[in-house]
């Protein structure tokens, strides 16, 4: 909004301050002025303005000048509304306020012998083609530029009718169900028994307090003119300006609250420009009121403040003495309030305090409060503290999360944050439970039509969108809340995704890189799975035709991940049919944790053990085995032999060779002895190689020879 | 020499001649002694098994001595051992030779082998930072569901139906709402605010907690705008907290984020859940407050939003916990945008990349 100081001076003639100390004054006290433009010489500057909603009253030069008026002390000029005497009518224009619980009041004036044409200067303070000039505001017509005139001053919304294509008086009703209106706009509008309008006695001539209409509009041809300003609910307002999708000056401000004493005023300043190309009042004004909607607004009940409660509420100033009686009472009343004391404690006085007609944000004592605040200055109080002894609470599963991305990171992977949405396809891959992917009702995007089911298409989005930048090497992982459910039910868990693509993570200029691979990315779940304390980690996987495997996986180098037989996560290889489609040829790999469920287990406390002082002895076996033996059962059947000296075991090589079977490998196993009170006797550790090569035989892996 | 010279006589003086010029002999040996092929050539000729000059004196010197004889010669060859074997390891501690150790000459100046770090995220990173200033203060952290009913978004939080305030915080809806009653209607948190009722029916005053959290809204992309976003919420309420504690808390905290030469000012704005409310400006922290580019030349960077609680919301937190009477207790509420303090601090442009996943912008902040 554009505020002209000239303008706002004219109501403001003791006013000394600089055009600068008024914006910063303004600003500091929430009528924010964002911008100051120089108009060049006698002409003053141009405000920028950003007034919040609440304060509807101050979007408009007089709210802006009674706001400077409050804040210097300095008087404020009443808007001049001095009018011709009318000409007597033969019988008063008939108005009737139909919808009593939309519209508060309705004044109508009748001018007539009006020439419409160029608008005119007539005036002192109505100085329409010098304001207009300076605000860029397009001169239309006398009737166009009186209406906007009485906007940019007082904030008021008027309309002018041509009175001959009225026929009959006005009537302000609810549409009926059928009724149709071509609104100033052009469009020809179909209404709804739910939208509140000004209509004559046959038709519906305008929607309340939003557009005027088309039919009745001014013309160049127009003598006869109806001026209306008038009172809407808020709610009405809103509602059939919603319903028509139209946004206009006059919607906003009576969407917001308008001043139910303006009308008259504004009804006043239209008519003098009209009046200025000749013509004549035509009868008193005429004025119908909704004494219900006027005991709403006007005629509020006044409300009380305590200036203990505005000290219990501000607390300390900077000036020692605080808020004082008379500070509230000068600040409140240079902003239209009235207040009268009703305490007998010279000490506590406690206020009733009237409320201007204008000001309809303010309903309650902290309202009054804040005002009090607002214009004494937030920056004159001063900066404490509150006083407060107890305990800090970290959420429960802080420490948990924190373990895990410390992992992540030391694994070189960098944190990243997803899209909260995908597509219905991308959920239909990914999500855990295919049926309980929850769609949006107004989605940013087609393809950010649902709420994501599961991290794993952010993260496939930002790897392929590197491999798209040429960014071969990628390492990331997401922590965030994924949905499933229903529209009217939905549930909400923290899940942990990563993905990664190209070399492993070390730098060097000398090394030879290796490309990352299915164990690497297992270890990185292992190393995550291990911040826990938990009976068993198992990883498995199971055959294509089960449906059991997710379908963005690779169905052979994809394992679950389950912690004490639960399924924590899945992970592995990108299903080479997603690659594809993604257009990517790099193997990558991905994965999902479930963190609901990691973090129900407690975080694994370390416990130190002796090391032993004995030497370890390690022994190599050299297997051969079958390729439907693996690791796994390998790894139980030592297990299950429960040697206590056999402290380590772990495979060294896994590899084929053309000497053997077709359907067969070759496994080079390490193990480790050691015993913690005694150096280990030869005879001892051929007894244990005995017992191990019998063990391993049984589970399918003989030894090569 | 190579080998030693036959004794002609076992008395005093002609053994001491010969252990002399033998003693000599191995001084002389030894201190030309460079690197540890030379060293181990002076251990076999000296002390070596089969052809060692020891070996020899012991053989041929001591064994031929006259049983009178023994005993001085003995002890002479004793003396003559010791001797060796300290230049030996005098000699051997010296190490390599410098010719040796040239030889395993590297280029240093080639770059080190790095094992490479991730990064933590930087709204991560910032959202920890601000939630530890406030953790110090003595707040507790607090989060909640980013799908939200109407109710805790929005009415509870004082915006009523179809109240023009709802317009400046475009929501993402959950399909099919539209049948449902308004309280119940599902959507994307617009803020962090319903985490404020959430923490105050189920905990009575005092409370003071901060909410980090992701938030969401219908906001086309640019720049600075996105529709997914985060914000760090706080709330303090007790008997006698006021607004110039709510001043005082900001301002500390603000000196805490961005320095202690930091000053805070305080403007009048709009919130339906806070009354009085507050704008909040930092000195710009680019310039000091002289004014450039980042802050518009206007000397100040708009920061927070914060306000005292409005009592609609204690009455509505008083539904299920009746302590919040809004006669008894007071309270303040505060919230800032994540993304805005990260951009700035960390010297980001575009929101987007906060979001794009892009590797090479993440490794900067490893």
């Amino acid at each position: 909004m554009k505020i002209l100081t000239k303008w706002l001076r004219a109501y403001l003639p003791d006013l000394n301050a600089s055009d600068q100390a008024l914006a910063e004054d303004l600003t500091l006290r929430g009528i924010a002025v964002e911008g100051i433009f120089d108009l060049g010489s006698g002409n003053g500057s141009l405000f920028e303005m950003d007034i919040t909603t609440n304060r509807v009253d101050a979007m408009n030069h007089y709210g802006i000048a009674r706001e400077a008026a409050a804040i210097y002390g300095t008087p404020l000029a009443p808007l001049d509304v001095a009018l011709p005497e009318p000409r007597p009518a033969t019988q008063p224009f008939s108005v009737r306020i139909e919808a009593e619980d939309a519209c508060g009041r309705f004044t109508a004036r009748v001018l007539r012998g009006i020439t419409i044409g160029e608008s005119r200067d007539w005036f002192q303070g109505g100085e329409i083609a010098a304001y207009f000039g300076l605000l860029e505001q397009k001169r239309i017509s006398s009737a166009v530029d009186a209406t906007n005139f009485a906007w940019l001053a007082m904030g008021q919304p008027t309309h002018a009718f041509d009175l001959d294509k009225l026929e009959g008086g006005i009537i302000v009703r609810r549409a009926r169900k059928g009724e149709r209106l071509k609104t100033l706009d052009g469009v020809d509008r179909e209404l709804d028994p739910g939208d509140l309008v000004i209509a004559d006695h046959a038709k519906p001539v305008g929607l309340a307090g939003v557009m005027g209409g088309w039919d009745t509009m001014i013309t160049q041809t127009t003598t006869n003119v109806l001026i209306e300003a008038a009172w809407f609910d808020p709610m009405a307002v809103r509602r059939t300006a919603r319903r028509h999708g139209l946004h206009t000056d006059a919607s906003h401000r009576f969407e917001r609250g308008a001043d139910f004493n303006a009308a008259p005023v504004a009804s006043a300043l239209v008519s003098r420009i009209l009046l200025a190309n000749g013509g004549w009042i035509e009868g008193e004004l005429v004025d119908a009121r909704v004494p219900a909607l006027e005991a709403r607004t006007a005629r509020r009940r006044p409300i009380t403040l305590a200036l203990t409660e505005v000290r219990r509420i501000l607390g300390k100033t900077i000036d020692e003495e605080g808020i004082t009686a008379s500070a509230v009472e000068h600040l409140l009343t240079a902003l239209g309030c009235k207040l009268a004391n009703q305490s007998v404690h010279a000490e506590r006085p406690v206020w009733l305090v009237k409320l201007p007609s204008w000001r309809l944000d303010l309903e309650r004592e902290i309202d009054l409060i804040e005002e009090v605040a607002r214009v004494y200055g937030y920056n004159r109080f001063a900066n404490t503290l509150p006083a407060f002894g107890h305990g800090v609470q970290a959420l429960p599963w802080a420490e948990s999360e924190a373990a895990i991305r410390r992992t992540m990171l030391s694994a070189a992977f960098h944190e990243a944050i997803g899209s909260t949405f995908c597509s219905a396809a991308e959920a239909a891959l990914t999500a855990p439970q295919p049926g309980l992917v929850v769609p949006l009702g107004n989605p940013l995007s087609e393809e950010a039509g649902v709420l994501r089911p599961s991290l794993v298409p952010g993260m496939l989005t930002m790897i392929v969108g590197n491999l798209h930048r040429d960014v071969s090497d990628v390492r990331l992982f997401e922590f965030g809340a994924v949905f499933s459910g229903a529209t009217d039910k939905v549930d909400e868990r923290p899940a942990l995704a990563f993905g990664a693509a190209g070399i492993l993570p070390e730098q060097g200029a000398l090394r030879p890189s290796r490309a990352m691979d299915f164990f690497d990315v297992k270890g990185v779940v292992e190393q995550v799975l291990a911040r826990f304390q938990a009976r068993a980690v198992s990883f498995d996987r199971f055959p294509p035709e089960s449906g059991l495997m997710p379908p963005w996986l690779h169905p052979y180098c994809a394992a679950r991940a389950a912690v004490n037989g639960v399924t924590v996560g899945w992970f592995g290889q990108l299903h080479p049919r997603e690659a594809e489609a993604r257009k990517i040829k790099e193997a990558v790999f991905v994965g999902e944790l479930y963190l609901d469920r990691l973090y129900q287990l407690p975080l694994r406390q370390p416990t130190a053990h002796e090391i032993s002082r004995f030497q370890p002895v390690h022994r190599d076996f050299s297997l051969i085995l079958d390729q439907s033996v693996t690791w796994e059962s390998i790894g139980q059947a030592l297990r299950r032999l429960a040697i206590p000296e056999m402290i380590d075991f772990r495979p060294r090589e896994v590899f084929r060779d053309a000497r053997l079977g077709e359907r067969e490998y070759s496994l080079l196993l390490g193990v480790t002895f050691q015993a913690a009170d005694r150096t280990l006797r030869d005879d001892e550790i051929n007894t244990f190689q005995a017992t191990l090569v019998a063990a391993l035989d049984k589970a399918g892996a003989r030894l090569r020879r | 020499m190579t080998s030693i010279p036959t004794l002609s006589s076992f008395d005093d003086d002609s053994l001491d001649r010969a252990f002399a010029a033998l003693e000599k002999q191995a001084r002389a040996d030894a201190a030309t002694l460079d690197g540890t092929e030379a060293v181990e050539a002076f251990r076999l000729r000296w002390i070596g098994r089969k052809q060692g000059l020891l070996n020899d004196v012991s053989s041929k010197w001591l064994k031929a001595a006259p049983p009178e004889a023994k005993k001085p010669v003995g002890e002479r060859f004793k003396a003559l051992k010791e001797l060796v074997e300290r230049l030996l390891e005098q000699s051997a501690g010296a190490g390599p030779s410098d010719a040796e150790l040239s030889a395993e000459a590297i280029d240093i100046t080639l770059p080190g082998t790095q094992r490479l770090m991730g990064a933590e995220h930087p709204i991560t990173r910032t959202m920890n930072e601000i939630v530890g200033v406030f953790a110090a203060l003595g707040y507790s952290v607090g989060v909640g569901p980013e799908v939200e009913t109407d109710y805790y978004n929005f009415e509870c939080m004082n915006f009523p139906p179809d109240h023009p305030a709802r317009d400046t915080q475009d929501t993402i809806a959950i399909a099919g709402q539209e049948r449902r009653p308004p309280r119940d209607r599902l959507l994307l948190r617009t803020h962090t605010s319903p985490v404020q009722m959430r923490t105050m029916e189920v905990q009575p005053p005092p409370v003071q907690i901060v909410i980090p959290g992701k938030v969401h809204r219908n906001d086309a992309a640019d720049a600075t705008h996105s529709p997914i976003f985060h914000q760090v919420e706080g709330l303090c309420v007790d008997t006698n907290v006021t607004f110039s504690d709510l001043k005082g808390t900001l301002d500390y905290a603000m000196k805490a984020l961005f320095g202690s030469s930091v000053k805070t000012r305080f403007f009048p704005s709009f919130f339906p859940f806070t009354e009085p409310s507050a704008d909040v400006q930092i000195s710009c922290i680019f310039c000091g407050g002289k004014g450039c580019r980042k802050c518009k030349h206007s000397g100040w960077i708009e920061l927070l939003g914060c306000g005292m609680v409005d009592p609609v919301v204690f009455a509505f937190a008083a539904e299920k916990q009746p302590a919040y009477d809004p006669k008894k207790i007071s309270g303040f509420a505060f919230g800032m945008g994540v993304e805005r303090i990260a951009m700035m601090k960390y010297g980001i442009s575009e929101i987007g990349q906060l979001f794009a996943g892009d590797m090479r912008f993440s490794g900067q902040f490893a």
